[in-house]
């Protein structure tokens, strides 16, 4: 079946709700998600948006963009930083204007808390920038922004997987979708299409990331032949549940909660002596590492599994149970751990991806060289980039809400001078072959101990720390798991509701990511950001103030770069 | 330890009837079931049927019955179950809604619900020109409980009112509904009038309380729904009015 209308947006979080909002101001325009609305990986987000309203105290966008863009290693394309933070502020008023309920300050404005590596006066200490729903700020905005589409009428089609892109030439002509119900493809023939599919932790085994986040945007970009940029800068988040990896927000540390190692040690005092426990997570996950690989972890075992306590309890009940009540639900419920009586149990959990799809500041996609016509990406599964090599906290949201609006629209502009491309049913046999060829292998391997491998994988080699060793032998046994891959056949031989044969292309979306992320990392010797190598220890601006461009050929990677704008600030050694 | 999950499976497209299937899991008492339900279809049988996202209790995607009682699976630890090494845990889809495949059911009719009460704020003052709308942390505390709400349709497959009377809008419609009528920036009831006070709207209601037993989100469901109705019925008296429940008598 081919559907047509002038936009696609696929994904229904922050950045494709809100691209759909400004988009269907002017275009016919389609939401097309894998989940159900809601369902998003957006609404997981808690501690805050960042946004120099100077609600509390004294702040200034100008600081907000400087912070990112020092929190970010300097590989921050200085001028989207800017936008970042002027339309941050923008954003934020718009989302209350349509009814975000933000937490409140004494005067009823919307109240803002401290957050990691948010500054005022270039670095002199923490600024209250982060405004919040209590910790609950990711679902009011996915709420917020779902409750809009169903006022202006946005169309959406549920439980539609994504599985191809069509190009003609470097334009954009539509997308391949999998129906979830009736298992058939469906084509939307479309003038622009965003992909705004999120981020993909499940490539490692200690995530905050939904199951349902298994990049697959970026994958089907990059088997289209689009380099992704940046990929080996992905972010492991201080503080996850122990063992589980569901995600503590920044925002305990923001209220004044502390970081202990198993001796009671505030270790962050020995890392970032201005800004503590609120120094950037790359800084503060690498702490943690540091302290448990010394043996000062609770187990003590120097194991990378064992962890460190972070402590609220002396912030008392009322604290926690009102600014934080999620963890503390979370803590009650998988760790049987009251939060305002013990110290939680936490380890770096594998959490944002910076890298992605590379777009310009509008959202369309741009890889230096070249420039997609109709082809748009936002919010995680993008790289602007306003995150260079490592994101600060509430940044994500910005991130979505800034530029989802923008390349909204972008696309709202572009659809009344472009035009469509030329689609036949024929544009679906390419997914069909391969959707077909998963149902028709026989006696063939789960998708389980394949996706288990490759996390295991990506968790000990591309983690926090890394080594040239253990960065090839990643790239080697995911080319190998990627081997593996191809005897991979489904058991579900119906044709409504198979969710096996989702659960296959999204282990092939990670798995192709996989790859392009530990080759990225195995080539750039340097540490910048939340790319840290124990063999390349420093950061190197003569050789490498670039970003990576990766490629995706069959099992090889190539590698190509493109430069990073520093017209606003030099880069200078990052300290807090 | 080893459990057995009885689940009830249903495919439509073969099967006339539902029946049940037992699968052997190994678990750990902190293991989630959610991850039981993950190990079957990625280690046994691909061909069982569950939606699942975030996987903590925030997406709404896991609602079912798990021993009689809507639970997330992601929420939902062995160590709480009290099973033990050899016990069985009966694992259904939601009621009220059709089954499409197993554990999946079709959520169009309670969406539909959800949309009928304008889940979507009609600000009460024009916007500001520049910022935000004033509210106080009292009025913002008045909707709190309200906006935690997840859509996983728990209090719904609980009713015991939707048994008898399918087109009683449920609990979670009015409490997105409750989320704008207490918000001081908006026009609350009034624009929500029409669809909560009607004879399908919060009227069949009987205060069971099911929905805010289940509720994984722990909103005091049942309050909110006898706060909208006492809410109606005063605005209905200023105005000399009667209530849809009033004129029916």
């Amino acid at each position: 079946m081919i559907h047509e209308f002038d936009a696609v947006i696929v994904g229904a979080g922050g950045a494709g709700l809100y691209a759909a909002l400004e988009a269907s101001k002017t275009a016919k325009t389609a939401v097309v998600s894998k989940l159900y609305p809601q369902r998003s990986h957006t609404g997981a987000a808690q501690g805050g948006i960042g946004a120099a309203l100077g609600n509390v105290e004294e702040d200034t966008p100008e600081w907000h963009a400087f912070d990112t863009v020092k929190g970010g290693d300097y590989l921050v394309d200085q001028n989207a930083a800017k936008i970042l933070a002027e339309d941050a502020v923008r954003a934020v008023y718009d989302l209350e204007n349509r009814g975000l309920p933000f937490s409140r300050l004494e005067d009823g404005k919307i109240a803002q808390r401290r957050f990691g590596g948010h500054t005022h006066h270039f670095g002199e200490g923490a600024v209250h920038r982060s405004c919040y729903a209590a910790d609950r700020t990711g679902h009011m905005i996915l709420q917020t922004l779902y409750q809009q589409c169903v006022k202006n009428d946005v169309q959406f089609f549920d439980e539609y997987q994504v599985v191809d892109l069509l190009l003609e030439g470097t334009t954009v002509k539509g997308i391949v979708t999998f129906e979830l119900k009736t298992g058939e493809l469906h084509i939307f023939k479309a003038k622009a299409v965003l992909f705004a599919t999120g981020g993909f932790g499940r490539m490692f085994k200690i995530t905050s990331n939904a199951h349902a986040n298994t990049g697959d945007g970026p994958a089907i970009l990059a088997r289209a032949g689009i380099p992704l940029e940046d990929m080996e800068f992905f972010q492991f988040h201080p503080t996850g549940i122990r063992g589980m990896g569901i995600l503590i927000t920044e925002g305990v540390r923001g209220e004044g909660g502390i970081l202990k190692n198993r001796d009671g040690e505030r270790f962050m005092e020995r890392y970032a002596p201005t800004l503590l426990d609120l120094a950037p997570r790359d800084m503060v996950s690498r702490a943690i590492m540091t302290e448990v690989g010394e043996g000062k972890g609770v187990r003590g075992d120097r194991k990378i599994d064992d962890y460190v306590w972070l402590d609220a309890s002396h912030l008392g009940r009322e604290v926690v149970e009102k600014k934080i009540p999620d963890i503390a639900d979370f803590c009650r419920t998988y760790l049987g751990v009251d939060p305002a009586e013990e110290p939680m149990p936490v380890q770096p959990t594998a959490h944002y991806a910076m890298g992605g799809i590379p777009t310009d500041v509008d959202g369309r996609v741009d890889t230096g060289k070249q420039v997609y016509d109709g082809l748009y990406a936002a919010g995680e599964a993008a790289c602007v980039s306003v995150h260079g090599a490592n994101r600060l906290g509430t940044n994500s949201l910005v991130d979505l809400v800034v530029f989802g609006r923008r390349a909204g629209m972008h696309i709202a502009e572009y659809v009344k001078s472009a035009s469509h491309g030329s689609v036949t049913e024929a544009d679906a046999d390419r997914a069909r072959q391969r959707i077909d060829a998963l149902r028709h292998r026989k006696g063939g391997r789960h998708v389980g101990p394949i996706m288990h491998r490759m996390q295991e994988v990506m968790m000990e080699k591309v983690g926090v720390y890394r080594t040239q060793e253990k960065m090839d032998q990643a790239v080697e046994e995911i080319r190998q798991l990627r081997e593996d891959f191809k005897e991979v056949a489904v058991q579900d031989t119906g044709a409504g509701f198979n969710s096996e044969v989702l659960q296959i292309m999204e282990l092939e979306n990670l798995l192709d990511l996989s790859l392009i992320t530990a080759a990225s990392a195995a080539n750039r010797t340097e540490s910048r950001g939340a790319h840290a190598r124990e063999d390349f220890p420093d950061r190197d601006d003569p050789n490498w103030l670039k970003h990576t461009m990766a490629g995706l050929d069959n099992d090889r990677v190539t590698i190509d770069f493109k430069p990073v704008d520093v017209s606003i600030w030099e880069p200078k050694p990052r300290k807090y | 330890m080893k459990v057995t999950l009885a689940i009830q499976r249903f495919n439509p497209e073969t099967d006339s009837e539902p029946h049940v299937q037992n699968y052997q899991v190994e678990v750990e008492p902190t293991h989630r079931v959610l991850d039981a339900l993950m190990d079957i279809t990625q280690n046994q049988d691909g061909t069982l049927g569950y939606r699942r996202s975030c996987a903590h209790g925030v997406c709404g995607s896991d609602a079912m019955r798990i021993n009689g009682r809507e639970k997330l699976a992601c929420k939902t630890l062995f160590k709480d179950l009290e099973i033990e090494e050899g016990g069985t845990l009966e694992i259904e889809p939601l009621r009220h809604l059709d089954v499409q495949k197993d554990l999946m059911v079709d959520q169009s009719t309670f969406f539909k619900k959800f949309r009928s009460v304008k889940p979507y704020f009609v600000p009460k003052a024009a916007e500001p020109e520049h910022g935000e709308f004033i509210q106080s942390p009292e009025e913002r505390a008045l909707f709190d409980e309200a906006t935690k709400c997840i859509n996983c349709a728990a209090c719904y497959s609980a009713c015991p009112v939707l048994d008898k009377n399918p087109n009683f809008v449920g609990p979670q419609a009015i409490v997105a509904a409750a989320r704008f009528v207490n918000d001081s920036r908006d026009q609350g009831l009034e624009a929500r009038l029409d669809a909560l006070d009607q004879k399908d709207g919060v009227w069949p209601c009987e205060s069971h309380f099911e929905c805010t037993r289940v509720c994984p989100r722990d909103i005091k469901i049942t309050k909110l729904i006898n706060l909208t109705k006492r809410q109606i019925k005063k605005y209905r008296d200023a105005r000399g009015e009667q209530t849809a429940e009033e004129r029916a008598q």
